[in-house]
């Protein structure tokens, strides 16, 4: 019996890794999600099974049964309601769920265990399951609220210098529990620092803005990881091992590489904080050239090559249907069409390419940024919607600007671009933009979706 | 161990005791997270939102710890019995949510006819 359920546990690790591997491919990863999703199945079976030879009262079992349907649910009916768009959100709701868990879990076996003959290890472990899991759960939550516009960033020196203290804390009064110095029980001592934690992740994701978002998801998403990790060496269960480590190795290499693609270390995105301009604002009067909605629909038409470089305001807008259109119809003329998009665009990582794929975009067609940057040249036109600060080239030549060495769409190689835009507002680290000076950068001024509209109206005319 | 014994035990032999106790875990941890890396780092920029909701749903194996747990709680335990359900309830949502809205995803990434 033993043997069984421990050969099925193997079985669940491999599924998992097997999951992310048929991840690698657009064709094989829908198969990859079915195989991990069974492996899921299977260890929490397996779990059960596992329970068979000790007497379990029923009280228990009814109670795990209905939340288990209730969870199937309710998760089933999120999933089949969100809007692409709200994706991120989401994400993070599902996140919170995870840490909130492993918070529960750790006060639990607190309450269970007797502290006089568990050892040391075991503790430490429990705790730092504990900490990572209460952070994950209100750092989601409040992810999610900032991403769904609820919550506004407040990045104060009190909120910054409070979360540094609590991190401190965090780490200090274990130790000075185990060296006896806090007099009260292993039980109430769980629950002070869960508190703490909790608030902590709060005043964490507080003070970062709104396009620093792909980092701090993928961050929390790294921490659940993290916390199930210690959660599973607590019970010595392989699969709960490999599953955290796997997702806290996806998160952390994702956040490092949004972190590259901002060129900002990862504290600065922390702090909410910008590399300061050297000479303060020191802003050239541009010359801009506005086009009109004929003319851009004009240009895409008599193009050969078009691009496409799409931003977070795509998806405000919900104008990736339009968009796609847009492509279809510049199709049937003989035009070909690619996304370029940038690794930072939107609100998580690659949630520019759900968008598109939701309007049916080929995957085929949505080019990384370096693939697009090595054939700038050959685009007669490059329509920018709602991206700003990825299309910078002061990011290149302008040493003073914060913007500087974030890797950027080299869109100014080509030879016209089209910015749609409503205003001359500035992108999110709040600096000018030199590419709307240049000589083959026009901008065409409305709402992304309206335009679009028309940009589409007018084809089927011409 | 509580707090008085602790001072007689040097920290040392804790650490080597727990190390004796944990020495498989401790390879395939750093294993898993060589492995992880490796695997990871070849799925496409256009998959990456799907592949965070799909590592999301995978850490929500984190249930198998709860139902261990909740299996073993006295039936008068109301406090534990609560915090269980809650915990299995969460666990279980990160699972069917993450899962669910993953394939979703990626059924739009499907080669169209």
């Amino acid at each position: 019996m033993y043997a069984i359920i421990e050969v099925g546990y193997l079985i669940a690790t491999l599924s998992f890794l097997g999951g992310l591997k048929f991840m690698s491919s657009p064709k094989k990863a829908k198969t990859g999600n079915l195989i991990a999703a069974m492996g899921m199945v299977l260890a929490v079976v397996l779990t059960f099974v596992a329970a068979l030879t000790a007497t379990v009262p029923y009280t228990n079992l009814i109670i795990m049964l209905l939340a288990i349907a209730i969870g199937t649910v309710i998760g089933k009916r999120l999933s089949d309601k969100v809007e692409m768009t709200g994706m991120p959100q989401l994400v993070s709701l599902f996140n919170a769920t995870g840490g909130g868990c492993a918070m529960l879990l750790g006060l639990m076996e607190a309450n269970q265990m007797d502290p006089a003959t568990t050892i040391l290890g075991n503790k430490i472990l429990l705790i730092a399951g504990l900490i990572t899991g209460a952070v994950a759960l209100t750092g989601s939550i409040i992810a999610e609220q900032k991403l769904a516009g609820k919550v506004k960033d407040r990045r104060s020196k009190t909120v910054i210098f409070s979360a540094r203290i609590l991190l401190g804390l965090m780490l200090v009064l274990p130790v000075l529990y185990f060296f006896g110095i806090i007099p009260i029980s292993f039980i109430a001592f769980m629950y002070v620092l869960a508190t703490i934690a909790m608030i902590y992740g709060v005043l964490f994701v507080l003070p970062i803005g709104g396009a620093d978002m792909p980092v701090v998801i993928s961050l929390l998403n790294s921490i659940t990881g993290i916390a199930t990790a210690f959660a599973g060496f607590v019970y010595g269960n392989k699969a709960m091992i490999a599953g955290g480590i796997f997702v806290g190795a996806a998160g952390i290499l994702l956040t490092l590489l949004m972190c590259k693609a901002m060129n900002r270390s990862l504290l600065k995105v922390l702090a909410g904080t910008f590399k300061k301009s050297k000479n303060g604002a020191v802003e050239e009067e541009q010359d801009i050239k506005e086009i009109s909605i004929s003319e851009t629909a004009l240009s895409l038409s008599y193009a050969q090559k078009v691009a496409i470089v799409p931003g977070y305001g795509l998806a405000v807008a919900q104008a990736q249907h339009v968009c796609g259109q847009l492509q279809q119809l510049l199709e049937k003329r003989n035009v070909e069409v690619d996304y370029i998009i940038h690794p930072v665009a939107g609100r998580m990582p690659g949630h520019m390419n759900v968008l598109l794929a939701e309007a049916n975009v080929e995957y085929s067609r949505l080019k990384e940024m370096d693939e697009g940057n090595e054939n700038m040249e050959q685009y007669d036109t490059v329509l920018v919607l709602g991206a700003n600060d990825v299309v910078n080239p002061a990011a290149e030549d302008n040493p003073d600007s914060p913007v500087y060495g974030m890797p950027i769409i080299r869109v100014y190689e080509s030879k016209q671009v089209i910015v749609i835009k409503r205003s001359m507002n500035k992108g999110y680290a709040g600096v000018q933009n030199d590419l709307f000076g240049l000589d083959n950068c026009s901008i065409l001024f409305g709402d992304a979706k309206a335009s679009l509209q028309e940009i589409v109206n007018q084809l089927k005319l011409i | 161990m509580d707090a008085s014994t602790f001072h007689q035990t040097t920290t040392t032999s804790l650490t080597m005791d727990f190390i004796n106790q944990h020495i498989q875990e401790i390879y395939f941890v750093i294993f898993c997270v060589f492995i992880g890396i490796e695997v990871i780092s070849n799925v496409p920029a256009i998959l990456h939102t799907p592949l965070m909701s799909g590592a999301n749903a995978i850490s929500g194996v984190i249930l198998v710890g709860a139902i261990i747990v909740m299996l073993r709680v006295p039936e008068d335990d109301y406090l534990n019995l609560t915090l269980g359900g809650i915990a299995v309830f969460l666990g279980t949502l990160n699972i069917s949510g993450g899962f669910f809205v993953t394939g979703r995803m990626l059924k739009m990434f499907s080669p169209k006819k």
